[in-house]
């Protein structure tokens, strides 16, 4: 007899623009299971999961919810289909309390009767054995506070599948056991469970069965009881791809960059980097590698003196000899102690690149208070755009073009061409490729074995193992916040990579002997 | 909901334009220009029972049809293209400076009180650069207020400086108190009316010339600011994001104040050229709801000088022709308002279609 | 005494405008709108009661006061309300933005008020000379029995319906925030329209409908100073700058319509208090004029340097909102 599935997906297809998220993805949840969706950043979970709650509609594919094929084009829609999802980035309203945030949006008597609400939250979270005071007011509650009124909401409206999107991530490991234990309450009583990771021993603890994607396709369904650390983490990286990247032994390298065991939190008060230390030479390529928002960010941003840092110095040693102490700088203060640190930020036109300005404009964002004139001076800058648009074969109408209106390859060329203009002792890259065709992404390796050969110390954060392996020298591996080891590229694997990115402790392989019996 | 009631929703969807040719957004502003004209020409007609185009002529008629109403409305054209002249830096930085009209007050308050104390102390040209300085500096103190509060507790500019609005006027009338002339009737009456001193000067024979040069001179020197000064540059990323701001080092407090000191500034100066320049004495309607105006002004010509210019124009020739009709057919002079305000909706709701596609999409399949 | 009685009433008569205007502006920035066309939106609402009383009473020998306040009151919710749907349709469905329509909507609801007040002032046969005696004569009637009441009388039962009404209506919009479903939504819906979004709530009908709403409510202060304030006639430029201090007054309110309610009469009070504080001169007169505003740069101010989170304005004040913005 054929069980009918809870979520059925055939052949769902979504692009956004040239970019294919998910290339024709085949997947199932059964009733009263947990399944973990496994895949690296980028793979298209999240995506995938977005069609299934509304927010994108998916461009090819069937939708099949409870044997039925639906069509979900809002929210409401995935609600009325009983689908409740917990967005990484929750969905609350601060200055409203948890009991008013979890009725929101709901038909019902037309006065709010908030004591009997009260009541019935407090019989579901004692059914599933939540913690939380309805009263409360969001903008009091810590993040996994947050999470639980996210989880109730979900489930005051009645939903019996729900998915939950990386929902460890903003987790203590106590947090994390409570609310594993919520979840298998919810298992028992016949809910059906999506949880996005990445994280493999979570994975293997909790759920049922495991799909993993990797880079927007569908590359299989296997049993839990069935999988190792290891056969996942094969599945979720895949076969090593030899890159063609020239890559040459390091030279003449000396020490440039130093953390010493730097503490940064973010805006909500987090720790984003714990006691980190590591040394950056010039004349090779660092590369770092971690699961998104394991630091990495913070990191680079630390050294450009864009981040408060809570404990710990950085150090910069010059070519000549000297030593600046910069972890108390701000940018501009680097700056004009002449240090020329290059950044590639990330956020390319939220932070790097200033989106409505042409390329002219954009080349003097980080250099037009030279000089003491009133006026600025666009000649330089004008040439630098033309010399870049020619040595890096920038497709642009023009250099009076708003950079906004380049493709994204163009736009990071630009952006790593004014970078590297500037002679930089030390560059920084963030996602240098992410979102590139082929060609541009090999044009920007080019360019940071150049600066390699040059004598530059290069620091990337990457995101495809892939790439880290074939480009860098060494490679540095985050894992929420702490530096979990620095590897040499030359010789470990994606594997051992991967392991070190995901599992809850350097000992990686020996947590993997204990639940993977 | 129901499944079937989601379903019967229209499926309309509003895509970005990621951009536009030039000649197509013109022609998406004229379409929206001849629709409200033509809506304004209905309405008229309704008010007249006469023919649009006798209307229409009579518009032309009022706003440019003799010298005297060619030079009222280059005046206030004029005047109105430097107060959003001086409100671009403000707007270019995300800064809703929508107290011009208190800046202007300000501005012109200095103006009068220069020209009724100093009226005979010192040589005209001197007394009118001691205005430009002094009149200036009040509107700068006016814009300085909201931003540092802005800056350094984010204070809520756009109410800030509304209420700062009202502030200026009550302070004008309290100067009126001092400077009412005759005594009684609650007005300042023409300042220096029988020695002209502090008054704009003719050149070449007319009245208005010096005001347009001066406005003319402050756009240019705002668009030179703004496109080729370093702190133009400053104020353009600060803007565009605070992020990158931060990126490029630059002090975004700092910019924030110096911006809207400039901008209150200039703002004062309009003052002045009110004063000084036009109409020679100081009321609570001084300002005349213009710094509201060209608040929409600076906001449609998406800061572009020249298309300032036209749109201050385009909609002081209505304003002063609706006038000229509005006497014709025996209507109060507030039908301009009307009118402008009709052209306005008509003005800002076509950038809609500028920025945005808007395509229908049938739904696939429906569920049953 | 009688002074301070005489004080207070004219303070309670002055806020009632500003308590219309400024529950319509509640109502409106709590769906994230912030209408700088109030004002605007309070002259089309004042001149078109009294235009349709006008030409009611014109239309008919004998006049009855109750048809008159009906008509008046409809029209003025109509216009108000139209005034309210163009800045809906430009700011949310056409997305422009808000202040600019603001701006340009006030500029036009005065520029309406003005002209057909001054053109119905002709007909009537001059400045002033409008009355429509028979409408406001129902507008301004006072409760018989509890006014005779000496100095409570005077206090609290002297003034025509609308009076109450605007403070009943304060009450209730405050319920209905506070205590309804819908009001739940509407607030959610200006603190972060996305989540609301996400809760399955209609973002844009929640929006019209309170903009809307609020329009007709702040018309209704328009149509106050006409008729019970000014007793049923019309001039120019006489209803001021109620409006602004109405926007003034949500500020001072911190966006609760029962604080509304104390800040009108309060504002109502500094608007006149120049007249009643012995030993002004002319001069400092006009300072004392000044203090509504100052009092709500301070409160502005102090709000936001202590940053309390019941006390900011809705969080997506003056942004408009679209789901797939991609």
């Amino acid at each position: 007899m054929e069980q009918i599935n809870a979520i059925e997906l055939k052949n769902v297809t979504k692009r956004f623009g040239e970019v294919i998220a998910n290339d024709s993805v085949n997947f199932s949840v059964r009733k009263g299971e947990i399944l973990s969706v496994l895949g690296e950043n980028g793979s298209g979970k999240t995506t995938l999961m977005n069609m299934l709650s509304g927010i994108y509609f998916p461009d090819e594919g069937q939708i099949f919810i409870n044997g039925n094929e639906v069509m979900i084009r809002s929210p409401k829609d995935s609600f009325a289909l009983g689908i409740g999802m917990i967005h990484q980035h929750f969905k609350l309203i601060d200055i409203l309390t948890a009991a008013e945030n979890i009725i929101l949006g709901l038909q019902g008597s037309k006065t709010l009767k908030m004591n009997q609400v009260h009541e019935e939250i407090n019989k579901l979270t004692a059914e599933y054995g939540f913690d939380l005071n309805p009263s409360q007011k969001i903008y009091n509650m810590s993040v996994s506070q947050k999470q639980t009124v996210e989880i109730v909401k979900v489930l005051y409206r009645g939903a019996d599948i729900l998915i939950l999107d990386e929902p460890t991530a903003v987790l203590t490991p106590q947090e994390t056991k409570k609310l594993f234990d919520v979840l298998r309450n919810m298992k028992k009583a016949g809910k059906s469970i999506i949880i996005i990771t990445h994280k493999l021993n979570e994975v293997l603890e909790l759920s049922d069965r495991v799909t993993v994607l990797r880079k927007g396709k569908y590359i299989g369904t296997v049993n839990t009881a069935e999988a190792t650390a290891d056969s996942l983490t094969e599945m979720m990286v895949g076969e090593k791809v030899k890159l063609d990247i020239d890559r040459t032994e390091p030279s003449n390298t000396e020490k440039r960059i130093e953390m010493r065991g730097i503490t940064c939190r973010n805006r909500e008060g987090l720790k984003v980097l714990k006691e980190a230390s590591f040394q950056a030479y010039s004349g090779e390529i660092l590369g770092i590698a971690g699961i998104a928002g394991s630091g990495q960010k913070e990191l680079l941003e630390a050294i450009a003196g864009l981040q408060t840092i809570e404990s710990g110095e950085i150090l910069y040693y010059a070519p000549d000899g000297s030593t600046n102490k910069i972890s108390d700088m701000k940018a501009t203060d680097i700056r004009e102690l002449k240090i020329h640190l290059s950044f590639v930020p990330e956020d390319r036109l939220g932070m790097g690149l200033v989106g409505s300005m042409d390329l002219t404009d954009n080349m003097m964002l980080r250099s037009y208070k030279e000089g003491k004139h009133f006026f600025v001076d666009r000649k330089k800058p004008k040439n630098l755009a033309n010399s870049i648009v020619e040595k890096l074969d920038v497709i642009t109408p023009g250099v009076d073009t708003p950079v906004r209106h380049l493709s994204g390859g163009n736009v990071q060329k630009v952006l790593v061409g004014r970078e590297i203009a500037s002679n930089p002792t030390v560059l920084m890259v963030a996602y240098p490729v992410r979102g590139l065709d082929i060609n541009s992404s090999y044009t920007i390796y080019n360019l940071l074995n150049e600066q390699k050969e040059k004598g530059v110390a290069v620091i990337c954060v990457g995101e495809d193992l892939d790439v880290l392996l074939d480009l860098c020298d060494r490679i540095l591996v985050l894992n929420s916040g702490r530096v979990a080891g620095v590897l040499d590229a030359r010789k470990t694997t994606k594997e051992e990579i991967g392991l070190m990115m995901t599992s809850d402790r350097k000992g990686a392989h020996k947590h993997e002997q204990r639940s993977g019996k | 909901m129901s499944k079937e009631a989601a379903n019967k929703e229209v499926f309309l969807r509003m895509t970005k334009r990621d951009s536009i040719s030039k000649r197509k957004a013109w022609a998406i502003r004229g379409i929206a220009v001849v629709l409200s004209l033509i809506l304004c020409a209905l309405i008229i007609v309704a008010l007249t029972n006469d023919n649009p185009f006798q209307v229409y002529l009579g518009i032309i008629d009022g706003a440019v049809g003799r010298k005297r109403r060619f030079w009222v409305t280059v005046r206030e054209t004029m005047v109105l293209l430097i107060i959003a002249v001086g409100l671009t830096p403000a707007f270019k930085m995300r800064f809703w400076n929508i107290g011009a009209e208190g800046q202007i007050l300000m501005g012109g308050t200095a103006t009068a009180a220069m020209m009724i104390y100093f009226g005979n102390a010192m040589p005209n040209w001197l007394l009118l650069l001691v205005i430009f300085i002094v009149s200036s500096l009040a509107g700068m103190l006016w814009g300085l207020l909201p931003a540092v509060f802005k800056a350094y507790y984010n204070t809520n500019e756009t109410l800030f400086t509304l209420m700062l609005n009202y502030v200026a006027m009550q302070i004008v009338t309290f100067c009126i108190v001092f400077w009412e002339n005759p005594a009684g009737s609650n007005t300042v009456g023409i300042i220096n009316g029988a020695t002209r001193k502090g008054w704009f000067r003719n050149i070449f024979g007319q009245q208005y010339v010096l005001n347009v040069i001066i406005v003319l001179i402050m756009t240019l020197a705002v668009y030179l600011y703004m496109k080729h000064s370093k702190q133009g540059y400053e104020i353009a990323v600060v803007g565009e994001s605070q992020n990158t701001a931060k990126y490029a080092g630059i002090n975004v407090k700092k910019v924030i104040i110096r911006t809207m000191m400039i901008s209150g500034g200039i703002c004062g100066l309009a003052g002045s050229i009110i004063v000084s320049g036009a109409s020679h004495t100081i009321s609570t309607s001084t300002a005349g709801g213009r710094g509201f105006t060209a608040i929409i002004v600076a906001w449609m010509s998406k800061f572009n000088p020249v298309a300032m210019l036209l749109v201050s124009a385009f909609l002081v020739f209505m304003q002063q022709g609706s006038i000229q009709i509005a006497s014709q057919y025996g209507l109060n002079e507030n039908a301009s308002d009307i009118i402008t305000g009709i052209l306005l909706f008509f003005l800002i709701g076509c950038e809609f279609f500028i920025n945005y596609k808007v395509e229908f999409r049938k739904s696939k399949k429906e569920v049953q | 005494m009688s002074l301070l009685l005489t004080f207070l009433q004219n303070a309670i008569s002055q806020g009632v405008s500003i308590l219309f205007g400024a529950s319509g502006e509640i109502v409106t920035e709590k769906s994230g709108n912030l209408n700088l066309g109030i004002p605007g939106i309070m002259y089309m609402g004042g001149i078109s009661g009294l235009m349709a009383a006008f030409f009611y009473e014109k239309s008919t020998g004998h006049p009855n006061a109750f048809i008159g306040l009906l008509i008046s009151l409809l029209v003025t919710m109509l216009a108000s309300a139209f005034g309210g749907l163009i800045y809906s349709v430009l700011t949310i469905t056409l997305r422009a933005n808000q202040n600019v329509v603001g701006l340009a909507l006030t500029t036009f609801g005065v520029g309406f008020g003005n002209f057909f007040g001054g053109s119905i002032s002709k007909l009537a046969g001059g400045v002033g000379q409008i009355s429509v005696k028979t409408t406001a004569s129902a507008y301004r009637a006072k409760i018989p029995g509890l006014s005779g009441i000496p100095v409570i009388g005077d206090l609290l039962f002297s003034y025509g319906f609308l009076t109450y009404f605007s403070v009943i209506l304060a009450v209730l919009l405050a319920f209905f925030l506070k205590k309804t479903r819908k009001g739940l939504n509407l607030r959610a819906i200006g603190e972060d329209p996305g989540a609301a979004d996400a809760a399955g709530i209609n973002v844009s009908r929640y929006k019209y409908t309170a903009t809307i709403s609020g329009a007709a409510i702040a018309g209704l202060g328009g149509l106050y100073f006409v008729m019970e304030y000014l007793g049923g006639t019309w001039n120019n430029n006489g209803f001021g700058d109620r409006g602004w201090l109405a926007i003034a007054l949500v500020i001072l309110a911190l966006w609760k319509p029962v604080n509304a309610i104390w800040g009108s009469f309060l504002f109502g009070g500094l608007y006149i208090l120049y007249i009643y504080l012995p030993g002004l001169t002319r001069a400092t007169q006009e300072l004392c004029k000044m203090l509504p505003y100052v009092v709500t740069i301070i409160v502005l101010i102090l709000s936001s340097k202590r940053n309390k989170h019941e006390n900011q304005p809705p969080a997506s004040l003056g942004e408009a909102y679209f789901r797939e913005e991609r």
